[in-house]
């Protein structure tokens, strides 16, 4: 589904990214983890096209098409879908018309979606204006779920969020990547950054990685991980990666 | 009926002022401009022609008058229609005068003081005279239509609107050119007065062709309890627009509201402004407007609270977009208190359209004009407190209508 080759980018002339190499296949889940500042939101951003994001070296490949130089929306269109840790307000632009504008999904099925969220209150509501942490996140899925894309980005969906709604969150994002599924059946693919991997309880996840510095340090099972970052921290990482580069 | 004292003023007056531009707007030839008729017989708005029908209701005007409370229509200085279907009085100004003393509400609220408030005294004036009896409440909204039929014609009016002790009454005027008119000249003197306890919300939607001027001269008067409501919409093209209404909070807990939505395009030239005197002891009034300013247009927002009595309190919040760099936005708000215990505030924020907010909309498929667009729509859109729904349906109609396809 996505392929990134070599990728290395700059954001305001500064190098965020460097020689990243990533490859989720057609219903895979990957997590991606790593301290603040180390390039999470760069690569999902990269990934989106957000124009602040300069491709310096490297591809990126989706659904076989190189995408690299793609615009923004065009790529929306293609079926990728980022549901943005702080996305900006749209001041007068009430949530529920921009839903509809949006949909590739029935409004019946985007209401239903609205009310397992306990959100339904929010569609008349200006888009993410005044809106609290957990709620900009339901906002966000629910737009994610309008959209309906092959391809789903989740920057942080549980940040600020009070534990009752990660459960619901969690339940969620694993019902958007039909990890309810069977193997087989399944066609959507993801890429969920989270500090915590609280919310990783209620998710499946396939594959976990380990951004640090711009570069990919690490890549495993999530529990492995995880259990590495828990126990020696994320400068192991670097070491461990800078050690096996070393080695070539 | 005026004494003959008050009609040699008037006229003196005009005189006087009758070649004196205006401290405001691109000042214009009148002579360009020819003062037509419009004679039309017609029973009802139906039996417009097709095209005028839809011109209408393109401004928010019922033409099958079911759901109003009156209409009027006047089609360059002719009152061609009126039609009452209440209790609420609505008349040509020319006969109102006739039957009613105006000595104390006509140029009473609105001064000659220049070359277009010299026309409407001097020259063939059209207006309405909109009377609510003591204590009516009326619901459905009376509609008035100002339509430039002729090309180049200069179209006069005079409209005095009189809401009575506890009445309450909500105009909505339409204000357009007839289908292929593209040049004219509209000049308007409006004097509204609502007594103690009353409350007029008046709604103005402006659809004109590229070449036409406006000048508008308006006075409202409040007063114990009364409230006026403004709402002012120009969002298609125009050659210009220059009106700075005053409103006399004078009556103790008088309260005024005040908005305005401003799409300047093309080559438009809007200078737009509210001003709110606020004397009455515990007086209120909040001034909002939304511009923006596209293409070559140039837009000026003026808001000016002046705070003489006892406990007033006003707020003006001015918020602007610019989005050519062809295009000049201007803002000017004003305080002036007078009183130590006062509170006025202002807010003024002009700006671009919010890189992230397009990036944002793109991400979700929209092209960059829908993101562009929906993103004005937004920002127009203002939550037009205290209008009945069927105008807040219409006027958010008429901006769909209008901002489609941008």
């Amino acid at each position: 589904m996505l392929s990134i080759e070599n990728l290395s980018v700059k954001v305001e002339d500064k190098v965020i990214l460097r020689d990243v190499n990533l490859r989720i296949n057609v219903g895979e889940a990957h997590v991606l983890f790593g301290p603040n500042g180390a390039g999470k939101s760069t690569l999902i951003n990269t990934i989106m096209g957000h124009p602040r994001c300069k491709v310096v070296e490297g591809s990126i490949y989706f659904k076989g098409r190189d995408i690299t130089d793609m615009p923004i929306d065009e790529r929306a269109r293609l079926g990728i879908g980022l549901a943005y840790q702080n996305p900006p307000g749209i001041p007068g632009v009430k949530l529920k018309d921009l839903l509809k504008i949006i949909a590739k999904v029935d409004w019946e099925e985007i209401e239903r979606m609205a009310e397992i969220l306990n959100f339904k209150d929010f569609l008349d509501r200006e888009v993410n204006v005044g809106f609290s942490g957990g709620e900009v996140k339901k906002s966000e899925l629910l737009q994610i779920f309008a959209q309906n894309p092959d391809f789903m980005m989740f920057d942080e969906p549980d940040s600020g969020v009070d534990v009752e709604n990660v459960k619901l969150i969690g339940h969620i994002i694993n019902h958007l990547l039909e990890k309810d599924r069977k193997p087989a059946d399944r066609r959507k693919s993801g890429l969920i950054i989270t500090h915590m991997g609280h919310i990783l309880k209620f998710i499946h996840v396939d594959r976990a990685h380990i951004l640090y510095n711009g570069v990919i340090a690490c890549s495993g099972s999530p529990e492995e991980i995880l259990n590495t970052i828990i126990k020696y921290g994320y400068e192991r990482c670097i070491k461990c990666y800078q050690k096996r580069r070393q080695n070539g | 009926m005026l004494s003959k004292e008050k009609a040699e003023w008037i006229k003196r007056a005009a005189e006087k002022y009758r070649n004196v531009p205006a401290p405001h707007g691109e000042d214009i030839d009148l002579n360009e401009y020819k003062i037509e008729g419009g004679k039309l017989e017609i029973s009802s708005l139906e039996d417009l022609s097709e095209e005028e029908k839809s011109k209408l209701e393109g401004i928010g005007i019922d033409v099958k008058e079911e759901s109003t409370s009156g209409s009027y229509l006047q089609i360059n200085n002719d009152v061609v229609y009126t039609r009452a279907k209440s209790k609420v009085e609505i008349l040509p100004i020319s006969e109102a005068l006739k039957k009613y003393n105006l000595e104390d509400y006509f140029w009473n609220l609105v001064k000659i003081k220049d070359k277009y408030t010299a026309r409407v005294a001097l020259e063939r004036t059209g207006g309405f005279f909109i009377r609510v009896p003591k204590g009516v409440k009326e619901t459905l909204p009376l509609q008035t239509c100002l339509l430039i039929g002729k090309e180049n014609a200069s179209q006069n009016i005079h409209n005095i609107v009189i809401v009575e002790e506890g009445a309450e009454l909500n105009i909505i005027t339409g204000c357009a050119t007839s289908p292929h008119v593209k040049s004219g000249l509209h000049i308007s003197v409006s004097e509204f007065y609502i007594k103690r306890n009353g409350k007029l919300t008046y709604t103005m939607i402006h659809d004109w062709g590229e070449n036409v001027h406006v000048r508008q001269r308006t006075g409202v008067y409040i007063e114990d309890n009364g409230v006026f409501i403004s709402n002012y919409v120009v969002i298609t093209p125009v050659r210009s627009i220059q009106s700075y209404p005053t409103v006399y909070c004078a009556g103790e807990n008088s309260k005024a509201t005040l908005q305005t939505v401003v799409y300047g395009r093309k080559r438009s030239r809007i200078d737009l402004g509210s001003k709110v005197i606020l004397s009455g002891r515990r007086s209120r009034a909040d001034i909002v407007s939304r511009s923006i300013a596209d293409d070559y247009s140039e837009v000026v927002a003026r808001g000016r609270l002046v705070g003489e009595g006892e406990d007033v309190k006003g707020h003006l919040e001015c918020k602007g977009l610019i989005i050519s760099d062809d295009a000049r936005l201007y803002a000017v708000p004003e305080l002036d208190a007078r009183k130590s215990n006062i509170e006025l505030s202002h807010e003024a924020a002009v700006g671009k359209i919010g890189e992230e907010q397009l990036i944002y909309l793109m991400s979700r498929g929209l092209s960059e004009e829908e993101a562009v667009s929906l993103i004005i729509k937004g920002f127009l859109s203002m939550d037009f407190s205290g209008l009945p729904p069927v105008i807040g349906k219409t006027v958010k109609r008429i901006m769909d209508m209008t901002l489609q396809g941008l």
